[in-house]
């Protein structure tokens, strides 16, 4: 049976298909900058809180991370309704990443409080600095030097993520792909030309986290090998 | 609310339950028979991308281009692509078929990259007194590295096994009869979302939840065996 | 092979070898002999080339030019087949013990002869039992590296590189690593050893234990062999420059 490749019909589409990139980005950043934000909270309930919170935040994690987040899309757009609540389906993706980027980076980031040594604190106190200058010089700098690398990869597994809103039609890069399809029939060439636009993003992603981690953070990471 | 308990019978029927029950059995093969897959030949790859003679760099080349792509690619996108292909050149019209061939092409990018960190981890120290004694690479892999490596690797290829579960839900994607497939033609058939897609979360951790709490049990007892 | 009419019986020629780890030229133009049944050590700053030298004889740093010449034989480290036949010749062992921490002792020390050489397994095991013997670890067969103290798991190294029957022993700063209470005992193995005419180069910081057992002293800086002489010589009356002002340093933190 043959088939010919046709790419150039599928080249007409390409500004099309990249400004799709650009919606991606947005939910991707909004999911993870939002998920950071809870996830903050809760790794602080983890560390900090009292026996109640602790063990409701323990569901919450245990739920969101032991079940796909595809389906909790769906549960959020299709159940949700049944009370009323109507969402797009541009906010119900970026509320269920939101709540499952939460989840794990509760984790994520508890790991980072744990791995305050109790020796530097010390010798910031007998120092004498202040509870500010101990977080700003001593804490910080070392939570970040851990968490960065965790967070960066995260953060590339939710920009992948991204791609099951266009399950729910949401414009971004492969719901522009799904649209280009239908109306080309051109499958293999626009879903290969799709996954080099997510390559090329990726490696994009991971060489300017790899930057921004060796000069700001001190935490070395590699691009490939 | 009252509705939702009026449907719960209806919902319960005995086919409905063994449906489900199938379709977690579909869930279930696609991620075991991808791990491994991606197990064998991921160590396969591993092996070979380390290995340092110039007749190999061909092979080497092509194992780094294959992972990099399946690792930087969606799951959503691998399965759609490799759909396509099937469809277009008619090799077959198997969705199970396809979705396992796509699911053991990623998992295989995924756990080889897992068993090439483990490699790496052991000390270089331990290659050079090995090399020194005239081993060879396969088997300086074979009495030294892996015995100790295999420490390193099984956590993170248990961790990535249970992860996979839920990434085979974008298999309902192509029409493959696992669990959100299952949870999407219930609600198409009338039953609630609530019902429909809340059987399906619990089923999803009921699956996953017991995997999770023994990795974990079995990070705990790796850590102190040897120490 | 034999070469009765040459006048030149050493074990080992190395002419006009340079190596480089990376871009950094490591051994510069080395010309050295070894004698059979010779102990030579190298003495030096670090990063003088001593273990560089040791590596590269053992084939884990490749010559960028030069020749060896391995008992008459002229073999080439980048052919895989002559690798071989120089590694079952030398055995070396390094700083840091590199023992394997999946076996215990007995395998450590057995499983190259067994399963590289391919000797029979009984009497390797006759062999390795009583090379842990004469090291004075004959109730540790059992046991696990990580179970060993510093000493201990370098003594283990030791008798690993002889039950390979070796024609040449490479010691590479063996007491370096260790605790200064542990150092002696290591230091009687290898005197010991040195009683029973194998050939050794050794690379050691231990000046007095060095002046003790060498027939000759190799004072290396900077990637080049600056003098070879008699031990006495070396440490009480150096020719170059280099050597005097590195000694009295060495003697001055005694």
């Amino acid at each position: 049976m043959g088939y010919t490749l046709v790419y150039t019909q599928v080249f007409e589409f390409f500004p099309y298909l990249i400004k799709g990139a650009w919606i991606s980005l947005q939910i991707v950043v909004l999911a993870f900058f939002g998920g950071m934000f809870f996830g903050l909270i809760f790794a602080t309930i983890r560390t900090f809180g009292n026996k109640l919170m602790n063990n409701m935040v323990i569901w919450y994690v245990t739920f969101f991370t032991n079940t796909p987040q595809l389906v909790q899309i769906y549960f959020l757009f299709f159940a949700l309704p049944e009370f009323g609540i109507l969402l797009s389906p541009f906010v119900a993706v970026l509320l269920g990443m939101t709540l499952n980027a939460a989840a794990y980076l509760c984790e994520i980031q508890r790991a980072g409080f744990l791995s305050i040594r109790q020796n530097e604190l010390d010798a910031a106190k007998t120092l004498n600095f202040t509870l500010t200058q101990q977080v700003k010089y001593v804490i910080l700098p070392h939570i970040m030097k851990v968490l960065f690398p965790p967070l960066s990869n995260h953060y590339i597994i939710m920009t992948l993520g991204t791609s099951m809103a266009a399950i729910f039609g949401v414009e971004e890069l492969t719901g522009r792909a799904f649209n280009i399809n239908s109306e080309t029939f051109r499958s293999v060439e626009i879903f290969s030309l799709t996954a080099l636009v997510y390559i090329a993003i990726t490696f994009l992603a991971t060489f300017m986290l790899a930057i921004i981690g060796r000069y700001f953070f001190k935490a070395k990471m590699r691009i490939i090998q | 609310m009252e509705r939702l308990i009026e449907e719960i019978p209806s919902f319960f029927t005995i086919w409905n339950i063994i449906f489900l029950a199938k379709a977690m059995g579909v869930t279930f093969l696609l991620t075991a028979i991808g791990c491994f897959v991606g197990f064998s030949v991921g160590g396969l790859l591993a092996i070979f991308r380390k290995t340092k003679s110039l007749a190999l760099l061909p092979l080497r080349i092509f194992i780094v281009i294959y992972t990099e792509i399946f690792r930087r690619i969606p799951f959503l996108i691998s399965l759609l692509l490799m759909f396509y292909i099937f469809m277009i050149l008619k090799i077959s019209d198997n969705l199970f078929l396809i979705a396992t061939i796509t699911v053991c092409l990623i998992a295989t990018a995924y756990i080889g990259e897992i068993i090439r960190s483990g490699i790496e981890s052991i000390n270089q120290t331990q290659w050079d007194a090995a090399e020194a004694m005239n081993f060879s690479y396969f088997q300086i892999l074979k009495e030294v590295i892996f015995p100790q490596a295999w420490k390193v690797i099984l956590p993170p290829a248990f961790s990535f096994f249970i992860m996979f579960i839920k990434d085979t839900a974008l298999a309902s994607q192509i029409g493959v009869m696992e669990l959100t497939f299952a949870a999407k033609i219930l609600n198409n058939k009338g039953f609630s979302p609530l019902l429909s897609f809340g059987t399906i979360l619990i089923l999803y951790f009921i699956l996953s939840f017991p995997l999770d709490r023994f990795g974990k049990y079995m990070e705990r007892k790796l850590v102190t065996n040897r120490n | 092979m034999e070469n009765i009419w040459r006048e030149n019986l050493s074990q080992i020629e190395i002419k006009s070898l340079n190596a480089y780890y990376d871009k950094l030229h490591v051994l510069k133009d080395i010309n050295l002999n070894v004698e059979k049944g010779e102990i030579l050590s190298l003495i030096g700053p670090s990063g003088s080339g001593k273990s560089s030298l040791l590596k590269m004889l053992v084939g884990l740093l490749k010559p960028k030019s030069g020749n060896v010449i391995l008992n008459n034989n002229q073999l080439n480290y980048n052919n895989n087949s002559d690798l071989r036949i120089i590694r079952e010749q030398i055995a070396i062992v390094f700083q840091q013990y590199n023992l394997f921490q999946n076996m215990n002792v007995l395998k450590n020390v057995c499983i190259a002869p067994t399963k590289i050489q391919k000797r029979n397994k009984k009497q390797v095991e006759e062999q390795a039992i009583n090379l842990l013997e004469k090291v004075g670890l004959k109730d540790k067969l059992k046991s696990y590296p990580d179970e060993l103290s510093g000493g201990q798991q370098q003594r283990v190294a030791i008798a690993r590189a002889l039950c390979l029957n070796p024609e040449i022993l490479l010691l590479d700063e063996v007491t370096s690593a260790l605790d200064p209470e542990l150092v002696q005992e290591v230091l009687d193995s290898v005197r010991l050893l040195a009683s029973e005419g194998m050939t050794m180069l050794i690379v050691s910081h231990e000046m007095s234990f060095v002046k003790e057992v060498s027939s000759r002293v190799v004072f290396m800086d900077n990637g080049s062999i600056i003098e070879i002489n008699d031990p006495k010589i070396i440490f009480e009356n150096p020719k170059e420059k280099r050597t005097s002002d590195f000694v009295g340093k060495i003697l001055k933190d005694k």
